[in-house]
């Protein structure tokens, strides 16, 4: 179960040395439905990363509310899994205690979490590169590492900063495929933050589309495609044409 | 086997043929244009009473003094400096209140304290063993803070999303191997300094032992090939010491950095 509601939720930032305030985000409201994959799409710097962070519990709201299953999220937990655009495996640990990493903060013993997270090195097939650092695996590579250890404290919802944002474009294909197998294996709710409009559309059940800055939400658009999705068909690349011109109004209006 | 050794030879043989070139040359001026052994010893002098305090065993007792005193230096410069570099650098505050004092005490020589060591801990192993704290303190102090402002904020954050929420944690499994590299360095720097303020402190009298102390004292005596024949051994031991660490810390500690830079 993971089901995710964010309430009229403001963040502003205020500098120390001066008095002045930016707002990031501005009454914020959606859902996301137990199972549901649902994308954040923005213009850079509309507070998208922010407001993702503050879901994590790794960034605190100004006002309005969030929740888990109806709980309000106060800080991290182990629930709600992470992966980030920059490469944020422990260099120091191989790819195999990276993901052990989350059941041993559990208290699981090192040789019980290896056995348990076995499945997960399957399910991203770093099986052979198990016992390699991170510096000896490719970009690739890293980010599967790290999806496999969020998941391997089996979270409710994994939220997702731009994960691909750093690979090349046909590796990003790769595993925006290899995604979408996993999230139909393990019935996680997925929160996906993004600025890549072919990214939304071809991943998510919808789109939340979101404003420059102060963040707010434009419009939340339904993907009612097919899966297995094409990312060519007429259909897709209507979409994509309907979402590139939301967010050029918002180049517009700035 | 005889491939093996033709194999040795030829890599090492530069090495070799070098070091042999300045034994020979050494030997030569020292025995044929120098001609005093006050001067400069020759490196027959030297093997001479190398073997001397072989067979007394003084050989033994200065080395295990020495390391004694660097030993006490660099375990109390670990305790202190470590833990105190690690609060430094995870809380602010700390920072703010500890960095002043630092400022203050770091830059004076660390042979300035000498007359202290003598007048808190007399002619003891321990006042050696202070100077060569002194000088070994700072240089941990400040890499060990160093690399715990450098740890990765993506770093602290995954760890944070996986469970890892109390500040004890964070420290222990994050921020520590992750400055680690930082750490070494500093270690690395504060041998150096160490090795040299142990020798001073020796010389000066702190202790009634040591190489240091052994090589002041053959001085006083005019016995310039003993002399010649410590420094070779304090260079020879820095030079044991630092290959010794360095081979752990790149076997062992840092196994997961190899290939990153070098």
């Amino acid at each position: 179960m993971g089901r995710v509601s964010v309430k009229n939720v403001s963040r502003t930032f205020s500098k120390k040395d001066d008095e002045s305030e930016t707002q990031a985000l501005e009454n914020i409201n959606f859902n996301v439905e137990d199972g549901e994959f649902v994308c954040l799409l923005g213009p850079s710097g509309c507070g998208k990363t922010t407001l993702l962070r503050i879901v994590a519990g790794l960034e605190t709201h100004t006002s309005g509310e969030i929740t888990l299953n109806g709980a309000p999220i106060t800080g991290p937990d182990p629930k709600r899994g992470m992966v980030f655009q920059q490469y944020s495996l422990f260099p120091w640990r191989t790819v195999i205690d990276n993901i052990t990493f989350g059941l041993e903060m559990q208290g699981v013993g090192k040789g019980e979490a290896r056995k348990q997270v076995e499945k997960y090195l399957d399910l991203v097939g770093l099986e052979q590169f198990k016992n390699s650092y991170p510096h000896e695996l490719s970009g690739g590579m890293q980010q599967r590492a790290a999806i496999a250890r969020a998941l391997a404290n089996e979270p409710e919802v994994l939220l997702m900063d731009e994960p691909f944002g750093a690979l090349d474009a046909q590796t990003r294909n790769i595993l925006q495929d290899e995604l979408l197998k996993i999230w139909e294996q393990k019935h996680v709710t997925f929160l996906f933050v993004t600025h890549s409009v072919d990214e939304a559309v071809f991943l998510s059940d919808r789109i939340v589309v979101m404003t420059s800055r102060p963040g707010r939400v434009k419009e939340i658009i339904n993907v009612e495609l097919p899966r297995p999705r094409s990312r060519t068909s007429p259909e897709a690349n209507l979409l994509r044409d309907k979402v590139l011109k939301l967010l050029e109004q918002e180049r517009f209006t700035r | 086997m005889n491939l093996r050794l033709i194999k040795t030879v030829r890599e090492k043989g530069i090495e070799v043929i070098s070091l042999l070139c300045v034994i020979v040359l050494w030997q030569f001026t020292a025995e044929w244009i120098v001609k005093n052994k006050l001067y400069l010893p020759s490196f027959y002098d030297v093997v001479l009473s190398l073997f001397a305090i072989i067979e007394s065993g003084v050989i033994v007792t200065d080395i295990l003094t020495s390391l004694l005193h660097f030993g006490i230096g660099i375990i109390a410069a670990f305790l202190i400096g470590i833990p105190l570099g690690i609060i430094m650098g995870w809380f602010k505050e700390a920072n703010e209140a500890i960095d002043p004092i630092i400022e203050i005490l770091r830059p004076i020589p660390p042979l300035a304290w000498i007359p202290f060591a003598m007048v808190w801990f007399g002619l003891t192993h321990q006042a050696a063993g202070f100077v060569v704290f002194v000088g070994m303190i700072f240089p941990i102090i400040i890499n060990t803070y160093t690399g715990f402002k450098n740890v990765p904020r993506v770093h602290v954050d995954a760890a944070k999303v996986l469970g890892c929420t109390r500040s004890v944690s964070q420290i222990r499994y994050i921020a520590l191997p992750s400055a680690l590299p930082s750490i070494v360095a500093g270690i690395r720097i504060a041998m150096g300094v160490g090795w040299m303020c142990l020798v001073a402190a020796e010389m000066f009298g702190v202790s009634k032992g040591g190489l240091g102390y052994a090589l002041w004292f053959n001085f006083h005596l005019h016995r310039m090939d003993f002399v010649l024949l410590y420094m070779l051994l304090l260079g020879f031991l820095g030079l044991v010491i630092d290959r010794a660490f360095r081979y752990y810390v790149d076997k062992k500690l840092l196994r997961w950095t190899a290939g990153i830079v070098v």
